[in-house]
């Protein structure tokens, strides 16, 4: 199995593919974002495959999750930094892995509190399916599906690689 | 008693130690402290958007009970509870002398009748918020915003947060309380912040009439010479000196305390030179800080008003999400039981 997450492989992909989209779109300077902390490695991976002069973003959603009322304030929030305006930017907002769609739309809430962007674009190293809300990305690195019992977690910063645990209860 | 174990801790903290009521910081550990001071980092950089509002309580109603006046500590929790997305009812209640404990049950039984979800709490009489904590319906979060003599929390966090920023930790902190320690709820909340989170050195500096009979037993030095006290000093809080404290003979006149105790530049160059100057103002000038000191480069006071905003977002939203997380756990039980 970890021998189809290639970390190398995965990124080519989304590489190959945000450059497709950016070109389809006429974007030639976007502004890359990173959600905390996994979607953070990404964008700099990107920016630097990507030959972007401009420094990327760093968002923590924590103060726009939809499970608060649930579970509370995560304790270990930090400042989410932007140093650029997003307003009238195109934006590409990158996240390593996407499932129900919430984490992309408190994401966009906050984007939306700092201006408003002429675009933007998802990106997503891995695509869990089940999603919850009306989201998609637009490019992916992979597909997978999963059993019930299997989770799939970034880590890094140094090096990226993926990892795939086996979990012993069936929630 | 352990901190762990202690009464204020468990009425403050869900089972599993989310802040649920901020009523003082005993019993309140490093971790707790650090967590609060790192949140509100988080909500300074919210005030710096183009919209500086986050949702976290959105449709809840946060009530200001005022029993004692306020203006900046009130106005920085309605702007805090503002930018939390809460709709706001400020009350100011003055304080009426007769049968306080009955009234102020009453009071709140009718707030609970709105469908509150936070009272913040000031008031003249120590451990008055302690008291609506223990009798609140469950789920609804108590935020003490001064009571008595005794504490002040969200003011002793705002200044903890000052001084993280200026000096980037605690560790090896000398740090100075000067004027009027024995009616200063204020005081109290710093000492006891100050040594949860490692300070080196918490030093009062005042006359003996100004001060506590067991003034060490709060967890400082005790120094009644300001230009001794001054020594060495990377951070100096100065309190302000309540007028009315004059006709209870507790000083011979403003002059006097000024000359003794006032922080003039004189007075400041014996500490590092890098010491910051605080105040939790209203400041008197020319009573307790020389004009020349409070607006000087040294002085970070206007900033302490900044981050009150951030600490009291930090707080409240901590408090209604441990009281939210523990209604959902109760919920969750109640349909297994």
């Amino acid at each position: 199995m970890t021998a189809l997450l290639d970390m190398d492989q995965l990124l080519d992909q989304l590489e190959a593919g945000l450059r497709r989209t950016l070109a389809e779109r006429g974007i030639e300077s976007p502004a890359l974002i990173g959600i905390r902390t996994g979607g953070v490695w990404l964008a700099d991976a990107l920016r630097k495959r990507l030959g972007l002069d401009e420094p990327f973003g760093e968002l923590d959603i924590s103060f726009y999750r939809d499970d608060f009322s649930r579970i509370g304030l995560n304790p270990k929030v930090t400042p989410s930094m932007l140093p650029f305006e997003t307003e009238g930017r195109d934006i590409v907002l990158i996240d390593d892995v996407i499932m129900s769609g919430r984490t992309i739309r408190a994401a966009m809430n906050e984007i939306f509190d700092y201006g408003r962007p002429a675009s933007i674009i998802l990106a997503t190293l891995i695509d869990l399916g089940a999603r919850e809300l009306p989201i998609q990305p637009d490019v992916t690195g992979r597909v997978l599906e999963l059993q019930s019992h299997q989770r799939v977690k970034l880590r890094g910063p140094d090096p990226l690689r993926i990892e795939l645990r086996e979990t012993d209860s069936q929630e | 008693m352990t901190a762990q174990d202690s009464p204020s801790r468990s009425l403050q903290l869900t089972r599993d130690g989310q802040l649920k009521h901020f009523l003082t910081l005993d019993g309140l550990d490093r971790s707790l402290l650090t967590d609060i001071l790192d949140t509100a980092d988080s909500f300074i950089e919210v005030g710096e958007r183009s919209i500086k509002k986050v949702p976290l309580l959105r449709g809840r109603t946060v009530v200001n009970l005022f029993f004692e006046s306020s203006t900046r500590t009130r106005s920085t929790f309605e702007l805090a509870a503002k930018r939390l997305s809460a709709d706001v009812l400020n009350l100011d209640i003055s304080t009426s002398a007769t049968s306080k404990g009955e009234s102020l049950s009453d009071t709140l039984l009718n707030l609970e009748a709105m469908a509150s979800d936070m009272f913040v709490v000031r008031h003249a009489q120590s451990g008055a918020p302690h008291f609506i904590a223990e009798s609140v319906t469950p789920g609804v979060a108590i935020i003490n915003a001064g009571d008595g003599r005794h504490a002040h929390p969200t003011q002793a966090m705002l200044d903890m947060l000052t001084i993280r920023q200026r000096k980037g930790s605690f560790e090896g902190l000398r740090v100075g309380i000067v004027g009027d320690i024995l009616h200063s709820r204020v005081a109290r909340s710093q000492i006891c912040a100050l040594n949860t989170l490692g300070a080196a050195e918490v030093r009062v500096i005042a006359p003996a009439t100004l001060l506590p009979q067991d003034a060490e037993s709060l967890g400082c030095k005790v120094e009644y010479d300001m230009a001794r006290g001054m020594k060495d000093l990377d951070v100096v809080i100065m309190l302000r000196l309540q007028r009315e404290r004059m006709e209870g003979a507790l000083l011979p006149s403003e002059r006097e305390f000024y000359r003794l105790y006032g922080l003039s530049q004189d007075k400041l160059a014996l500490a590092r030179p890098d010491c910051i100057v605080m105040h939790p103002g209203p400041i008197n000038r020319g009573v307790e800080i020389e004009s020349a000191v409070a607006d000087g480069p040294q002085s970070v006071i206007l900033n302490q008003v900044t981050n009150g905003i951030a600490v009291r977002m930090a707080v409240m939203s901590m408090a209604m999400g441990g009281q939210m997380a523990e209604r959902s756990q109760r919920q969750a039980e109640g349909e297994r039981a």
